[in-house]
């Protein structure tokens, strides 16, 4: 087995997921492709969208892939953690929310 | 990041067998990255001469960290005026259309303004590389940019980035501030304006190991912060790809980024971009008169194949030869391409 479970070289190989299905592979890059291109929304604005997600969800292929995006664009690194630190509130503050559930609960069965 | 060139530093990169040394062994050795001629599986050949690209010499104001010239205030190489006669000469002689004066900062060679004067005439487009901090240096170069008006150059300038920050980390502290004068500067003499003839065009290039973005993504972002902040215009802007050899090799390498940045570019090969690459249609001039396929490998010491490689000897059947590759060229064929007219595919 390999020593870890994610290899940086990994993510070039993205593209490969089509070599076991090509019809759902090509299917989801082209929506992914079409995704980031300039609409309502800039494609600057998107990639910092995916930057902040990408924390969100922790992976690190798009980390990886969303910081380099990023700096091609000549994002500020301000910019950035700006945008990290967005979804970290939206990630702990989904955590907190749950807290009222708590509270309901613990009213409703307490004397 | 030493202030100082690779030359002064004594840094072992000064030496160009130890830059081609380098870019020929480890991962392009081991057969993990085809190198660059197997890679095309084709002569590169020039075609049509349009370009003479002149190296005025290697002097110049600024030590930036990713200077592919070692250029610097220590460096001493400068062309004498008997070489730029003979630049003029052919000009003259044969049908160049555009004249591309480069260093270092070409404004710091004694005979720069002689020598614009004479061939602003012989040319359809004369192109000044300047790095703008000049311009704001001292008395004697403040009067340039009306000097260039009058001549009608065409100022072709780098400024890495539109914010202080990136700027300042890539090419020192105080150009951002300096470099926003003089377009102001060359802004009100009517450079870059609509309607104008006066052409002003932007150079930007990545501060790090990685590609640049989209040109035309980035010029509508540099067009609309420069106008907002600074009520600055410009023409067009050309994204260029650094290049891995001399100063930002050394800087690949002291990172650990090389090996990366080079499965990079080779991944990123782009065979459209090969069709235009900017050797096929430039001549590049070293401060001594030496003849290169292009700036890049006139800092790699790689010159013309063929018998004559000396401007002296200029004819225009050295244009039959085929051109010299190593594994740097791919910084010109990744992605989009790049030249110092921007990128190739844009
Ligand atoms: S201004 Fe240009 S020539 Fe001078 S050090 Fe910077 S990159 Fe090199
Ligand atoms: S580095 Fe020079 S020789 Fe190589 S492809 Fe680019 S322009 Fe041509």
């Amino acid at each position: 087995m390999e020593k870890t479970y994610y290899k940086p070289q990994d993510l070039k190989k993205f593209g490969d997921i089509t070599n076991w299905n090509k019809e759902l592979g090509d299917k989801f890059f082209e929506y992914y492709n079409a995704v980031f291109e300039s609409g309502a929304l800039t494609a600057r604005e998107k990639s910092l969208i995916a930057l902040a997600v990408s924390h969100v969800v922790q992976c690190p292929y798009c980390i990886d892939a969303y910081t380099q995006d990023g700096l091609k664009r000549g994002i500020e690194k301000e910019e950035m953690m700006e945008a990290v630190h967005v979804g970290a509130a939206i990630k702990s503050g989904a955590a907190l929310v749950h807290g009222v559930q708590m509270m309901n609960i613990h009213d409703k069965l307490s004397m | 990041m030493g202030l100082k060139s690779l030359h002064a530093r004594q840094n072992s990169l000064s030496n160009t067998d130890r830059q081609l040394e380098i870019l020929s062994n480890g991962i392009f050795e081991n057969g993990e990255l085809p190198r660059f001629i197997d890679r095309i599986d084709q002569k590169l050949s020039p075609k049509k001469l349009e370009i003479l690209q002149i190296n005025m010499g290697y002097m110049c104001n600024q030590v930036c960290a990713h200077c592919h010239v070692d250029a610097g205030p220590d460096r001493k190489e400068i062309m004498t005026r008997k070489t730029l006669q003979m630049c003029l000469d052919i000009c003259k002689n044969h049908r160049i259309s555009t004249l591309d004066l480069t260093g270092g900062a070409p404004e710091m060679n004694p005979h720069f303004r002689w020598f614009v004067e004479e061939s602003s005439t012989h040319v359809d487009d004369l192109i000044v590389r300047s790095n703008l901090t000049i311009l704001t240096a001292n008395k004697t170069y403040k009067e340039l940019p009306e000097f260039f008006a009058k001549h009608n150059v065409h100022v072709v300038s780098s400024l890495p980035f539109y914010s202080r920050n990136k700027t300042d980390r890539q090419r020192g502290d105080g150009v951002f501030d300096k470099s926003i004068k003089a377009l102001q500067t060359l802004n009100a003499l009517g450079y870059g304006q609509p309607n104008s003839k006066l052409q002003l065009d932007l150079v930007y290039n990545p501060a790090g190991a990685f590609l640049p973005g989209d040109q035309k993504e980035l010029e509508a972002d540099f067009k609309k912060a420069l106008l907002e902040d600074f009520g600055i215009v410009f023409n067009k802007l050309y994204t260029i790809t650094n290049m891995p050899i001399s100063r930002f090799l050394d800087y690949l390498l002291a990172t650990e980024n090389y090996e990366d940045y080079m499965r990079e570019l080779v991944l990123a090969y782009n065979p459209t971009a090969l069709e235009n690459v900017m050797c096929t249609n430039t001549l590049s001039v070293g401060w001594d008169g030496s003849l290169y396929d292009c700036d890049f490998n006139q800092m790699l010491n790689l010159k013309i194949n063929g018998p004559i490689d000396h401007i002296s000897g200029y004819k225009p059947e050295i244009n039959k030869r085929s051109i010299r590759v190593s594994q740097h060229c791919y910084g010109c064929t990744a992605g989009a391409g790049s030249s110092c007219q921007g990128a190739l595919n844009s």
